[in-house]
């Protein structure tokens, strides 16, 4: 894949390069970190220096459906050895998705200095880089946690509904087979128990793997144009809704639109099909 | 649960009894013990109705007959990065193989979830517990054709 700079992102700061991440992953000031769908992979053999942060066990709160409050999110933090200032560069299974899924949580405590590693654990294992099982020495930092900010970058389901009365841009990350109502749940996934199949009214259909070359890096600017503003009908200055399951899918998106195409206005709905799904009264497309 | 093998049993207690950073150090331990199915039981490509469905590991599941009418259970895990899937395989043939087929059959599908912890995805646990009712299943099939026979 070629030079990130020359892919014509507008955030390209954005994104870092395998090669970025081993020349500069124990630098003062840097913090790798990996996150995974699959709880072994990182114990398995992990970047050297890189800690881990797992979707569930670190970043949701462990009774109510939402994520971490401001001392838990500064207490993970701490526990990592980041700081306010610390360079955070995540990445992970899947193409990045949940550390995308991770940096966009990040964002909801205003940690705007974190990026994504290009290709994610993929690339990197394919180029034949070092992995270690050793357990990184991290001392604890400080970190001074704001409160949660949903406003900005995190929607709600009564956002939706507003977002529905204006015919708001919505982009619904899910595969073909749930947009349409087919299946409540993604391909050889569970079914994660809506009771409704369907999408939100007006949202466009662009599966979040799109965004994604083979080999786990992102596509350039220009596919990515084409993608969402050619075929889905996006425009920079929208205010744009995302949504999949559960909001990790669609984490990814955001990310794509946010930092690889500029978009000043995405919205998470983190609640998604499971709550959409699954609400009574609200409205449903097939 | 109560008519599963009691080697099951026993390593889902000794499980319950681990907190999350030990849990997968031990499992960790267990996928590193993985060994692939003999080649006196299969060969790559390797057949189509061996491939457990829904799991994106790519596991592959076989059920030796044994003399005394219990089975030996052999996985393949074709992604490398399914490390999960090979641990899951080591358990299975550690608790199952040689075990009485009937406690076998009766092993539920969510033990995976006893097993990896609460912190596995919806998407992981699903593929991880349809290597579980893969392996039942054979053992529920036995005991049909018994039946019948």
């Amino acid at each position: 894949m070629s030079d990130i700079n020359s892919r014509g992102y507008a955030n390209a700061d954005a994104l870092v390069s395998t090669d970025w991440v081993a020349k500069h992953a124990n630098d003062d000031g840097v913090r790798i970190v990996e996150s995974n769908e699959d709880p072994l992979l990182y114990p398995s053999g992990h970047i050297p220096g890189a800690v881990e942060i797992d979707w569930a066990a670190d970043l949701n709160d462990p009774l109510r459906r939402d994520y971490l409050d401001r001392d838990g999110f500064a207490s993970l933090m701490s526990s990592k050895g980041i700081s306010n200032d610390t360079t955070v560069v995540l990445y992970g299974d899947r193409s990045n998705w949940w550390a995308c899924y991770a940096l966009w949580i990040f964002q909801l405590f205003g940690h705007t200095n974190a990026k994504i590693m290009d290709g994610g654990r993929l690339k990197w294992e394919a180029e034949g880089r070092e992995l270690t099982r050793e357990a990184p020495d991290v001392a604890s930092a400080s970190y001074n946690a704001p409160e949660r900010d949903d406003s900005v970058v995190r929607a709600f389901r009564d956002d939706v509904m507003a977002h529905i009365d204006i015919s708001g841009q919505m982009i619904d990350v899910r595969s073909p087979e749930e947009y349409r109502g087919e299946r409540l749940h993604m391909p050889d996934y569970p079914n994660e128990g809506a009771l409704r199949g369907g999408h939100i009214p007006g949202a466009a259909n662009v599966p979040w793997a799109s965004a994604a070359n083979e080999d786990g890096t992102f596509k350039d600017a220009s596919a990515l144009r084409g993608i969402y503003e050619g075929n889905a009908g996006l425009d920079s200055d929208d205010d744009v809704i995302v949504y999949c399951r559960i909001g990790e899918r669609s984490s990814h998106t955001w990310f794509v639109l946010t930092n690889l195409l500029g978009y000043g206005n995405v919205k998470n709905y983190d609640g998604s099909w499971t709550e959409w799904g699954n609400s009574v009264g609200l409205p449903i497309e097939k | 649960m109560d008519n599963i093998p009691s080697p099951l049993t026993e390593m889902l207690e000794e499980l319950d009894a681990l907190d999350r950073v030990e849990r997968s150090q031990y499992l960790l331990e267990l996928s590193d013990e993985f060994s692939e199915v003999p080649e006196s039981i299969a060969t790559r490509p390797f057949p189509e109705n061996r491939r457990v469905p829904k799991c994106e590991s790519e596991a592959f599941v076989w059920a030796q007959d044994q003399d005394d009418g219990t089975l030996k259970f052999h996985y393949a895990v074709e992604n490398p990065l399914g490390i999960s899937a090979r641990a899951m395989g080591v358990i299975l043939d550690e608790t199952l193989s040689g075990q009485p087929v009937d406690q076998v059959a009766s092993v539920p599908p969510d033990i995976v979830h006893r097993i990896f912890g609460r912190q596995l995805s919806m998407g992981k646990g699903e593929g991880l517990a349809a290597m579980v009712e893969f392996s039942t299943y054979e053992a529920r099939r036995r005991l049909q054709t018994r039946r019948i026979s």
